[in-house]
C-alpha cells in the first residue's frame, strides 16, 4: 500500500506539473523547438533517430551562436507511435510549451493526425519523410520526397535503363504505399503497361513470412516478360523480405528490386552480400562524395558517440528543414509563424548530395533524385542522379488531382482548383 | 532488345577492321561524357564501336567498365581501369601502360547502372561464346538468355559444334531451341522446337512460349485481319465499356461524354442566367443537365456526343477479337498445346510449393508455441511474456555474434546460451511472481503483462529501436529448389527440423523421463504429488524454465529468417495462444495440430486472395474464433482425469 | 459496496443513495471536478488549465466510463473480456463517419457553388467520397456509409453495432461454455481479428489511416476548441455520472448478487436454476454499449481514430486499469483509469527532468514504461486490492479471517471480500 500512497502524491504532482509550465517558462528566453518523433512503440526504430538529428542540429547551432541572440531549447515529446496522442502532443506543444516550430511525424497517419490541430493553432511543421503527396498545409514544410521526386523517377529508370515490362507493386498496407502505387498504376499505364501486367500485393506491419509472396513474384516471369519489383515495404518488415529475397536466390540481374522505405538504417539490419545489386530510390544517400556530406556524417558520429551509426534520408531533410527554418526566421527576424512562412518561400539551402534546394510555394523542396545500388557493406552506389526535381504536391497521373495545385504565395491555396478556378479549401484534408 | 539488335548488326560491320592500337582509348575519349553518365537509351553505339574496335584493350576496358572499376583521376581527368589495392587502387591507362596508383579520395568510380552492364555483357557475347574460359562461356549464355534476340541465333549455332563442356553443351542446345521457337525463319523449325519441349514447367519454357501467344483486342465490322485467337463477346469476355473504348481508340466511333466535360460545356455556355433554356438554378439534377446539352447539341454550340441508344448500336455493329501478334498460325497453336500441357503440371507443382510454405509456416508458429504448450498447456499459467522471453533469444543470438564472427560456430553457441539465458529468466519470474498467483490465474496475465511491456522496453533502451542483425550460416543460404515451381529455403527447412527436434524432445521428456512424470502429477495433483515425495515448488520452477528456455531457442531461429528487434516477439503472442487453445490445451500433439491448422489455413487463404496478405491474417482468425464455439476443447481434446474437470 | 452496508434482505427498506454511500460521494466530487475544471479552463474561466489538458481531463473522464464497464463484467461478473476497447473503438468510429461526412460535406457543397452551376446530388456525394477516400486512393463512398450523412442514425448505430456484435458474439461463447482463459484469449482474438480487418483499405473506413480531424464539430462554423472541449468535458462528466448510478444500481440489487455469485461458482449458480448463460450474455451486451457510448464521448475529443485504437494491447490496459484502482468496487474502476492515464500523460510529455543516478541519467520517456511495467507486478502480488482497497483501511474494514474456510471450490474467487458484504 505505500506504493499506492506515494504514487498517488506524484499524480498530485503530476497534474500540478501539467499545468505549472505556463507560468515557469514564460520567463526563460529561448526560442522553443519541439521535437515530435515517437521514441517508443512501433515507429521508435525509425523515429528516435531524427530526434537525435534535431538535438544534433539544435546543439550546433547553439554552438554558432544561437538564433536571433537567443538560444534554441529543444522540447521532447513522445507520441508512442499512438496516433491520436500525436495530436494531443501537438497540441500541448504550441500551447502549454509554446513552441515557435516542430519538427516531426513519420507516418502520413501521424501527420494527419496533427495537422487539424497546427491549422487552428496555426503552427509550423517540418515533415521530414518521403510520403504519398496529395497535401500541401499551409502549416507544413514538406522536406521529404513528394511521389514525383522519388517513386516516378525510379519507375522511369525501371522503363529506360533496365527495359522492365511487368511489375510487381509490393506494399506495406496503409497510406503511403496504397496511395504511392495507385500513382504508379496510373503512371504505368499511361506509359503503355497493361493493367495485367501491373501484380499488387499488400501486407501488415511487421510481416516476416514472405516465401509465399517470393514465390508470386518470380513466378510473374513466366510469360517472358522482364520483371521488376517496386517496394513500399515499410520498416522492419524489409528484413525478412531481403532474407527471403537472397534465399529464393533472387539477383538484381533477373529481377531487381526498387524500394522507397530501405536505407542505410534499414540495411543495418541485415547482411547485404546476397543482395548486392538491388535498388534503392532517394534524395540522399549516405555514400554522397561532397565536402558538406562528410563533415554531416563527422558531426553525427561525434555526437551519437557510434562510429557504426548510418545517416539516411530524412535526416538530411531534417538538416535542410533546420536550417532553412534558421535562416528565414534570421531574414524575418522575429520566430512568428506568419512572417517565417513567407520567408521561407524561395529559401534556399545546399543539400548534402550537391546543389541546391530551394523551398517552392507549395511548401515542398527541390530536390534531385537519387538511384542506389546496394553494396555488399550496406552502403549504395550511387548509379544515377538528376537534376534537381520540384515537388509537386498534387500528382499529375491521377485525374482528381491534375487538375489540383498547392501555391501558397500567389493563389494563397493548398488545393487550387486549375479547371474551375477555385480553392477547393484552406485548410487540408485529413 | 532493340538496341541489342542495333550493336549486334553493328558489330559484324565492325568486326573486320584492321586492329588499331589507341582506338579504344581514342573512343572512350571521344564519347568522354556519355561514358561517364551513360543510359542504355543512347550508350549502345558506343559499346558498340568499342567492341568492334579491334583494339586488344577493348574487352578489358569494357569488363572493367561493366566492374565499376573504370576510374577517373579527379586531378586530371584521365581515365584509368582500376584494380583495388589495400586503401587505394593500382591504375592501368587505357592504352594498357601502368599508370601508378591512386588513394580513394583522388579518384571517381564510374557506376554504369544495371541496364548499362547488360549492354556491355551482350556485347561481349561475340567474343565470349568461345572463350576458352567456361565460366565466360557461361556468363555469355546467361546474358543471351536474359536478352533473346534473332541475331544471337547464328552465332550460338555456331558455338555449339566446337563446345566441349557437356553441362554447357546442353544448355546452349537450350538456348538455341528458345531461339530457334520464336526468331527461326521456317515455321516447321519452330514447331519442332516447341515440341521438342514437352510438358517442361522451367520458368525459361514458359517464358519462350508466353510471347508467342501474346494477342491485342481488336474491333472491326467485317472479318479480322491476322491469326485469330477468339472472338470476344461484349458482356461476356470484355465489359461494353471496355467494347466502346476499343471502338473509339479504332476511330470507329465517337467518344462518350463525361460528366466533367458535360458541366464544362455547360458552364462555358451560360447565357443570361440560362443553358440551352434551362435555367442555371434547375441545373442541379443530372436529367435537367442532359436536357440542357441536347438543347445545346441541337443549337450546334457542343459536339455532338453519343447517347446510350446510339453507343448501343455502334457495339452491335461491330465484332471484338483477339488477334495473335504471331501471325503462323501453326506456332500459336502449338506454343499453345504446349503450354496447355505445361500448365496442368504447374498447376500441381503450385500446389506442392503451397503445401511446403504452409508446413514451413507451421513449424514456425510450433516453434513460437511450443514453450507456452508447457507454461501454458501444462502448468495453465497465462504467460504473457512468453514473446518477451523470444526476443530475448533472438538477441542473445545477436550478441553472441557479436563476439563470435564465424557464423556456424555462433549459431552452435547461440542455441544452447539463448536457452540458458531464457531459462534462467524463467525461473527468476516464476520464483518472484508467478508463485504467488497459482490460485489467480486471470492475474498471471496481468502480472506477466507488465513483465511484458517492462522487459520490452528495457531490452529496447539496452539494444535500441534499429532493427539487430542475425546472420545464418552460409551453408543455410540459398533454398532447396525441386523446379522452378517448387522450392524452400534452406533457413526453413533448418527451422522445420528445429521443430520436429523439439516435437521428439518434448515427448521423450514428458513421457520417458523422470522430470516428465513429475511434472504430469503435479498438474494433475499437486497435493498428492508432494505426500509422494515431489516437491511441487522445484518441479514447477523446472518446467516453467523450461517453457522459457525453448523460447529462447525458437527466438534465435525466428530472428534468423526474420527481424531482430524488441517489437519482436509481440508478434507471435497471440497467435502462439492460439495455436495452443486451437490445439488442445495440455496435449503437444494439439498444439502440432493446430500450428498446422493455423499455418495451412493462412497459406490457403493467402492463395485466393494474394493481393492482401492482411485478408489471410483477418479470416484466418475469424476462422479460429468459430472454430473455438464449436470444439471449445481444441482439436484434440483431453478427456477423463487429465483433463483436470 | 465497501461500506459494509447491512445485510441484503432490509436493503429495500433504505433508499438508494442510503445504500450506496460511495455513488452520492462520488456524483458530488464528479460534480465539483468539473466545475472547477470549467472554472480553471480558457473558455470559462481563468484560463489556468490549459484546452489541451481540459481535454485530456475530458478523454480520461471517458476511459473511466469504459473502466467501469470493464469492472462489472470483470470485477462483477467475473469474466476477463480482452475485448471491451474494441467495442470502445467501434462507437468511436461510428460517431467519427458521422464527423467526417458532415463535415467534408461542408467544404464539398462551398467548393461545388463556386463552380457556376448548381450541384447535382450526385456530384456533391461524389465529391465528399473522393475527399474523404482520396487520401487512400479510392473515390466511392462503400455501402458502410449510407446512414453516415444523418447524426441520430450513425449515433443509433454507434450504441447499436458493438452492442449486436456482442450479443452475437457472447451468444456463441456462452452458450459453448467457453470459460475463465479461453474466453479471455477468445475475446483477444476478436480485437485482432477486427483490428486487422480495419487495417486494410478495403473495410471502407481508410484503412490505417482511419478516420481523422474529428475534433472539428460541423455545423458549428468556427467554434474554437476552447469552447468545444469544455462542451465535451462536461458531456463526458454526465455521461460518467449517469453510467455510475446506472451500473451502481445495476450491482446493488438481486441481479448483482446473481452475477457475483456467478463469478464465484457458476455451477452453483445454474444448479440453483438460474440462466447463467443469459445473466452472462446481458451484463456483457450491456458493458459493451457502455464502452461504445464512452467511444462516442471520446474519439471527438482524441480527434483521430485508426485501428490501432484496437489493438488487444488496449483491451489489456484496460484491465490493469481496474486492476490498479481494485477490482469489485465500481469507484476502483474510475480511479484506476484516471490515476494510469494521466501518469502516462504526464510521463510521455518530455517535460520532466530526468533524474541523475550517476554516471547515466534515468530519462523518465525512456524508462517510464517499465516502471508502469513493474508496478503492474507490484499491484498484482502486494495489493490485490488495488488502490481501493485504501479506502478500507481509512474505513478500518478488514476481510474476515476464515483461514481454511473457503466458500467455494474456486481458490482464484473472491469469496473472502465478498463474505463482508
Amino acid at each position: 500500500m505505500k506504493l499506492s500512497r506515494r504514487t498517488l502524491l506524484s499524480s498530485a504532482a503530476a497534474a500540478a506539473a501539467m499545468t505549472m509550465p505556463r507560468f515557469a517558462f514564460a520567463q526563460a528566453e529561448t526560442i522553443k523547438v519541439g521535437v515530435l518523433h515517437s521514441l517508443s512503440g512501433t515507429m521508435a526504430i525509425s523515429e528516435t533517430t531524427l530526434k537525435d538529428t534535431m538535438l544534433m542540429l539544435i546543439e550546433q547551432q547553439n554552438a554558432k551562436g544561437g538564433l536571433l541572440g537567443k538560444q534554441l531549447e529543444a522540447v521532447v515529446v513522445d507520441p508512442a507511435s499512438d496516433w491520436p496522442l500525436f495530436a494531443e502532443k501537438a497540441r500541448e506543444l504550441l500551447t502549454v510549451s509554446n513552441v515557435d516550430v516542430m519538427f516531426g511525424c513519420w507516418t502520413s497517419v501521424s501527420r494527419k493526425s496533427v495537422l487539424p490541430v497546427i491549422e487552428e493553432l496555426n503552427g509550423l511543421l517540418f515533415y521530414p519523410v518521403q510520403y504519398e503527396g496529395e497535401e500541401s498545409s499551409k502549416n507544413v514544410f514538406y522536406t521529404g520526397a513528394a511521389p514525383n521526386q522519388q517513386a516516378i523517377p525510379a519507375v522511369d529508370y525501371y522503363l529506360e535503363e533496365l527495359g522492365v515490362q511487368k511489375f510487381a507493386l509490393l506494399g506495406t498496407d496503409y497510406v503511403y504505399p496504397r496511395t504511392t502505387n495507385n500513382i504508379l498504376e496510373a503512371y504505368l499505364i499511361s506509359k503503355g503497361i497493361p493493367k495485367e501486367d501491373i501484380f499488387v500485393n499488400y501486407t501488415p506491419f511487421g510481416h516476416s513470412d514472405w516465401s509465399k509472396i517470393v514465390g508470386d513474384v518470380v513466378a510473374l516471369g513466366a510469360d517472358g516478360k522482364k520483371v521488376g519489383v517496386i517496394s513500399t515495404i515499410n520498416g522492419d518488415a524489409n528484413i525478412g523480405f531481403y532474407k527471403e529475397l537472397a534465399a529464393a536466390g533472387v539477383t538484381a540481374d533477373t529481377l531487381p528490386v526498387v524500394a522507397f522505405s530501405v536505407g542505410e538504417e534499414e540495411l543495418s539490419g541485415l547482411d547485404t552480400t546476397n543482395l548486392a545489386g538491388h535498388l534503392a530510390a532517394w534524395n540522399y544517400f549516405m555514400s554522397a562524395d561532397t565536402p558538406e556530406n562528410a563533415a554531416f556524417i563527422a558531426a553525427w558520429k561525434a555526437f551519437i558517440k557510434d562510429d557504426k551509426r548510418v545517416t539516411n534520408d530524412p535526416m538530411e531533410a531534417h538538416y535542410i528543414g533546420f536550417n532553412m527554418w534558421v535562416n528565414a526566421v534570421t531574414e524575418a527576424g522575429t520566430t512568428e509563424v506568419d512572417m517565417v512562412r513567407e520567408k521561407m518561400w524561395g529559401q534556399k539551402f545546399p543539400n548534402l548530395t550537391g546543389g541546391m534546394a530551394e523551398m517552392l510555394p507549395n511548401h515542398h523542396l527541390t530536390k534531385p533524385v537519387l538511384i542506389g545500388e546496394i553494396r555488399a557493406d550496406g552502403q549504395f552506389d550511387i548509379i544515377s542522379q538528376t537534376e534537381p526535381v520540384a515537388g509537386d504536391a498534387w500528382t499529375d497521373f491521377l485525374p482528381e488531382s491534375a487538375v489540383l495545385d498547392a501555391n501558397w504565395k500567389d493563389l494563397q491555396c493548398g488545393m487550387y482548383n486549375t479547371e474551375t478556378k477555385t480553392c477547393v479549401q484552406l485548410t487540408s484534408n485529413y | 532488345m532493340r538496341l541489342t539488335a542495333l550493336i549486334l548488326t553493328a558489330l559484324c560491320w565492325l568486326v573486320p577492321l584492321p586492329a588499331l592500337a589507341q582506338e579504344a582509348a581514342r573512343i572512350v575519349d571521344e564519347n568522354r561524357a556519355m561514358i561517364e553518365k551513360p543510359s542504355r537509351q543512347t550508350i549502345g553505339p558506343v559499346i558498340a564501336a568499342l567492341a568492334g574496335s579491334g583494339d586488344p584493350m577493348a574487352d578489358d576496358i569494357l569488363t572493367a567498365w561493366a566492374d565499376k572499376r573504370l576510374v577517373v583521376r579527379k586531378a586530371d581527368g584521365a581515365m584509368f581501369l582500376a584494380v583495388a589495392e589495400g586503401e587505394g587502387f593500382a591504375l592501368t591507362a587505357l592504352d594498357g601502360t601502368p599508370g601508378g596508383t591512386a588513394a580513394k579520395a583522388d579518384v571517381t568510380e564510374l557506376k554504369p547502372n544495371a541496364g548499362v552492364r547488360g549492354l556491355i555483357e551482350t556485347a561481349l557475347v561475340q567474343f565470349t561464346l568461345s572463350d576458352p574460359d567456361p565460366a565466360r562461356r557461361a556468363e555469355a549464355l546467361t546474358s543471351i538468355a536474359r536478352d533473346p534476340t534473332a541475331e544471337a541465333l547464328a552465332p550460338l549455332r555456331a558455338s555449339m559444334q566446337a563446345e566441349a563442356d557437356p553441362a554447357l553443351k546442353a544448355q546452349k542446345e537450350r538456348l538455341e531451341r528458345f531461339l530457334t521457337l520464336r526468331f527461326d525463319p521456317d515455321p516447321a523449325a519452330r514447331v519442332a522446337a516447341i515440341e521438342s519441349l514437352g510438358a517442361d514447367t522451367a520458368l525459361d519454357v514458359r517464358g519462350a512460349l508466353n510471347p508467342l501467344l501474346a494477342t491485342r483486342r481488336v474491333a472491326v465490322s467485317g472479318t479480322p485481319d491476322g491469326n485469330v485467337a477468339r472472338e470476344l463477346i461484349p458482356g461476356r469476355d470484355l465489359t461494353e465499356v471496355e467494347a466502346y473504348e476499343l471502338l473509339v481508340a479504332g476511330g470507329l466511333a465517337p467518344a462518350r461524354l463525361t460528366l466533367e466535360e458535360q458541366r464544362a460545356a455547360l458552364v462555358a455556355n451560360i447565357d443570361a442566367g440560362s443553358v440551352g433554356g434551362v435555367p442555371v438554378a434547375a441545373l442541379d439534377r443530372q436529367a435537367a443537365r442532359d436536357r440542357a446539352y441536347t438543347a445545346l447539341e441541337a443549337s450546334g454550340a457542343v459536339p455532338v456526343a453519343a447517347t446510350d441508344d446510339e453507343a448501343a448500336a455502334a457495339l452491335a455493329a461491330h465484332r471484338f477479337y483477339e488477334v495473335y501478334a504471331e501471325a503462323e498460325p501453326a506456332v500459336t497453336e502449338a506454343a499453345a498445346a504446349a503450354l496447355a500441357r505445361i500448365d496442368r503440371k504447374v498447376g500441381l507443382m503450385q500446389a506442392a510449393d503451397l503445401g511446403l510454405d504452409a508446413l514451413s509456416l507451421a513449424a514456425i508458429y510450433f516453434l513460437a508455441a511450443i514453450g507456452l504448450a508447457i507454461t501454458f498447456g501444462v502448468m495453465g499459467v497465462i504467460n504473457m511474456a512468453h514473446g518477451e522471453f523470444i526476443t530475448i533469444g533472438a538477441y542473445t543470438g545477436f550478441v553472441v555474434q557479436l563476439f563470435v564472427p564465424d557464423y556456424t560456430l555462433s549459431i552452435l553457441i547461440a542455441l544452447p546460451l539463448a536457452f540458458a539465458v531464457t531459462f534462467g529468466a524463467g525461473v527468476a519470474m516464476e520464483r518472484l511472481v508467478i508463485r504467488h498467483l497459482y490460485k489467480r490465474p486471470l492475474e498471471t496475465l496481468l502480472a506477466t503483462f507488465g513483465i511484458s511491456i517492462a522487459l520490452q522496453q528495457i531490452l529496447k533502451n539496452v539494444f535500441g529501436t534499429q532493427a539487430r542483425p542475425l546472420t545464418a550460416p552460409g551453408w543455410l543460404d540459398g533454398a532447396l529448389v525441386f523446379n522452378d515451381v517448387v522450392s524452400i529455403s534452406y533457413i526453413r527447412i533448418a527451422i522445420f527440423v528445429l521443430a520436429l527436434i523439439f516435437l521428439g524432445f518434448f515427448l521423450w521428456l514428458m513421457k520417458r523421463t523422470r522430470l516428465g512424470l513429475e511434472v504430469r502429477a503435479v498438474t494433475q495433483n499437486p497435493a498428492m504429488a508432494a505426500s509422494m515425495g515431489i516437491n511441487p515448488d522445484r518441479i514447477n520452477m523446472l518446467t516453467f524454465g523450461l517453457g522459457s528456455g525453448i523460447a529462447g531457442i525458437a527466438g534465435v531461429a525466428i530472428g534468423l529468417y526474420a527481424k531482430v528487434t524488441s517489437e519482436m516477439g509481440a508478434d507471435y503472442i497471440v497467435q502462439s495462444f492460439m495455436t495452443v487453445v486451437v490445439g488442445g490445451v495440455g496435449n503437444v500433439w494439439g498444439t502440432l495440430a493446430g500450428a498446422t491448422m493455423i499455418g495451412s489455413l493462412q497459406k490457403v487463404i493467402e492463395f485466393l486472395n494474394p493481393a492482401n496478405t492482411l485478408a489471410a491474417q483477418t479470416y484466418m482468425i475469424l476462422f479460429i474464433i468459430l472454430f473455438i464455439q464449436f470444439r471449445p476443447r481444441g482439436i484434440i481434446a483431453l478427456r477423463g482425469r487429465a483433463a483436470g474437470d | 459496496m465497501g461500506d459494509g452496508a447491512g445485510p441484503r434482505s432490509d436493503g429495500k427498506s433504505k433508499s438508494f443513495f442510503a445504500q450506496n454511500p460511495s455513488a452520492l460521494i462520488f456524483i458530488a466530487f464528479l460534480a465539483a471536478f468539473t466545475l472547477i475544471v470549467t472554472l480553471l479552463s480558457e473558455a470559462y474561466g481563468v484560463g489556468f488549465l490549459s484546452t489541451s489538458f481540459v481535454k485530456t481531463l475530458g478523454k480520461t473522464l471517458c476511459l473511466c466510463l469504459v473502466a467501469l464497464a470493464m469492472d462489472l463484467i470483470w470485477g462483477y461478473a467475473g469474466i476477463l473480456s480482452l475485448g471491451h476497447m474494441a467495442f470502445f473503438a467501434l462507437g468511436g468510429y461510428m460517431i467519427g463517419m458521422w464527423l467526417m461526412y458532415a463535415r467534408t460535406e461542408e467544404i464539398v457543397v462551398q467548393a461545388l457553388a463556386q463552380g457556376g452551376l448548381p450541384a447535382t446530388p450526385e456530384e456533391v456525394s461524389q465529391g465528399i467520397a473522393t475527399q474523404i477516400f482520396g487520401v487512400v486512393g479510392s473515390s466511392d463512398l462503400p455501402a458502410i456509409w449510407a446512414f453516415a450523412h444523418s447524426l441520430p442514425l450513425q449515433l443509433l448505430l454507434a450504441l447499436a453495432v458493438p452492442g449486436v456484435l456482442a450479443l452475437v458474439f457472447g451468444w456463441l461463447a456462452f452458450r459453448s461454455r467457453v470459460t475463465g482463459v479461453y474466453l479471455s484469449i477468445l475475446t483477444q482474438a476478436m480485437t485482432l481479428a477486427l483490428a486487422l480487418y480495419l487495417f486494410q483499405n478495403d473495410s471502407g473506413l481508410r484503412g490505417n489511416n482511419g478516420l481523422s480531424g474529428l475534433q472539428n464539430l460541423p455545423g458549428l462554423g468556427d467554434a474554437s476548441q476552447d469552447l468545444v472541449s469544455v462542451w465535451f468535458l462536461w458531456a463526458s462528466a454526465l455521461a460518467l455520472g449517469l453510467g455510475y448510478l446506472a451500473l451502481a444500481w445495476v450491482v446493488s440489487g438481486k441481479f448483482g448478487s446473481v452475477i457475483r455469485a456467478i463469478r464465484d461458482d457458476e455451477a452453483r449458480v445454474r444448479f440453483l436454476g438460474y440462466a447463467v448463460e443469459t445473466y452472462k450474455l446481458f451484463v456483457f451486451t450491456l458493458t459493451a454499449v457502455i464502452a461504445a457510448l464512452a467511444g462516442v464521448l471520446y474519439y471527438p475529443q482524441a480527434g483521430i481514430i485508426n485501428p490501432a485504437e484496437l489493438a488487444p494491447i488496449a483491451s489489456i490496459y484496460l484491465a490493469v486499469w481496474v486492476a490498479i484502482g481494485g477490482r469489485g468496487r465500481l469507484y476502483g474502476a474510475v480511479i484506476g483509469a484516471a490515476f494510469v492515464s494521466l501518469l502516462s500523460s504526464l510521463f510521455t510529455s518530455g517535460r520532466l527532468p530526468d533524474i541523475p543516478l550517476g554516471p547515466v541519467a534515468l530519462n523518465w520517456v525512456d524508462w517510464w514504461l517499465v516502471i508502469l511495467g513493474l508496478a503492474f507486478v507490484a499491484v498484482t502480488l502486494l495489493a490485490p486490492k488495488g488502490i481501493g482497497g485504501l479506502f478500507d483501511r481509512f474505513q478500518h474494514i478488514r476481510p474476515p479471517d476464515r483461514k481454511g474456510a473457503a466458500l467455494g471450490p474456486n481458490d482464484g474467487a473472491l469469496q473472502e471480500q465478498e463474505a463482508r458484504e
